[in-house]
């Protein structure tokens, strides 16, 4: 067991430690601040005019995270073909 | 890749459809249950990929163009944000749902609190679902495919 | 303490993704421990938005065919929409991540011949 190995282990350890006790601190399935929330839920049908929560959320409270997203894709697929483009024969 | 025997490949010209015909479902449903535009758009694109797979990539690549797939990811991405523009033209906030309450198409408004569910509604939401639909199989698809052929190119060193 | 199994299993996941990334050598295997630890943070983040209620727990918010006792108490029977939007945002940059990651890793095989970190140091012309 070299000296890297047994520095490795002790520092896994004590952020391991760290990070359990965050895990049993935070309290599962009673959210603190649910206004924005329950507003959404409550003025979907009127202001969007759709049945579904998440939808309305996507792409009409928050479209431009999705404009943002589909950036991304498209800055994905460019750098893919630009890096393999000296093989096509 | 080369291509798999003659019963892969029946089989597989058999079940595509059905993986397409489902994968158009969630796109087009995406405002009444759950799914949406990229739920669709990946389950679709991996019924294409299936078909990479059956056929053998070098195959696939020398009949579908990389040309053709740019154009139809460029059209989602162009169609996405034109809507977005189509709000600040007519109605006057960028991002506007200007379809809710006209008569135009797609245009009821549901009661509050009711659990029917009508085809005809949420204004400009199905438009750009088909938009972000047709942008994500596009781009997997464009993806697995040029990786998928350039894993057998002849200047692998050994 | 029983019912905090998701956040549990986030930390287990995260510390799996660690170690593969930090003490393998192979160059595939530290990508799979890259995808594991953000596949932890997906699951943290969804499971931030959940609400108990009653004896079956919180339903989807989606009014299409729900049952009357749904519907009856509006907000508080339903999950939060908002980080179940921001949770598929985050699977699409992981994709893309993905995809660029393998890419590269195969640019450097053709170049190289070899996959071990340790020997892949200097640039060859």
């Amino acid at each position: 067991m070299s000296l890297r190995t047994i520095v490795a282990a002790v520092t896994f350890t004590i952020l391991a430690m760290f990070f359990v006790f965050t895990a049993l601190y935070l309290s599962f399935g009673v959210p603190k601040a649910t206004q924005m929330d329950d507003y959404i839920i409550l003025n979907t049908q009127k202001e969007t005019g759709t049945n579904s929560g998440v939808t309305s959320v996507v792409f009409d409270f928050r479209g431009f995270d999705t404009i943002g997203e589909a950036t991304i894709l498209f800055a994905a697929v460019s750098g893919v073909i630009m890096i393999f483009r000296r093989l096509k024969k | 890749m080369s291509e798999m025997s003659k019963i892969v490949r029946t089989i597989s010209n058999i079940i595509f459809p059905f993986i397409m015909i489902f994968g158009l479902y969630v796109i087009a449903h995406g405002h009444l249950t759950p799914g949406g535009g990229f739920q669709g758009g990946a389950v679709v694109a991996s019924g294409c990929v299936l078909l990479i797979v059956a056929y053998g990539s070098i195959w696939v690549f020398d009949r579908i163009g990389i040309g053709k797939l740019s154009v139809f990811e460029s059209t989602g991405a162009v169609g996405f944000i034109g809507l977005a523009f189509l709000g600040l033209i007519l109605a006057g906030v960028f991002f506007k749902n200007f379809l809710v309450g006209s008569n135009i198409i797609f245009g009821n408004i549901p009661q509050t609190l009711s659990t029917d569910s009508n085809f005809n509604t949420a204004g400009v939401l199905p438009l750009m679902n088909f938009a972000v639909g047709v942008k994500v199989i596009a781009g997997l698809f464009v993806i697995v495919l040029v990786m998928a052929y350039a894993s057998c190119s002849k200047e692998w060193k050994k | 303490m029983i019912f905090n199994i998701p956040f549990i299993a986030v930390v287990a996941m995260i510390f799996i993704g660690l170690y593969a990334l930090l003490f393998k050598r192979n160059l595939v295997k530290m990508v799979i421990g890259i995808i594991i630890i953000e596949s932890g943070v997906n699951l943290f983040l969804i499971s931030l938005g959940y609400r108990w209620f009653g004896e079956n727990g919180g339903v989807v918010p989606i009014f299409t065919n729900a049952p009357s006792e749904v519907v009856n108490n509006a907000p508080q029977s339903m999950v939060l929409p908002v980080p179940q939007a921001l949770t598929l945002t985050s699977i699409v940059i992981g994709v893309a991540v993905l995809a660029l990651m393998l890419t590269l890793v195969m640019h450097i095989y053709r170049h190289y011949g070899t996959l071990d970190v340790r020997k892949i140091r200097r640039l060859k012309e």
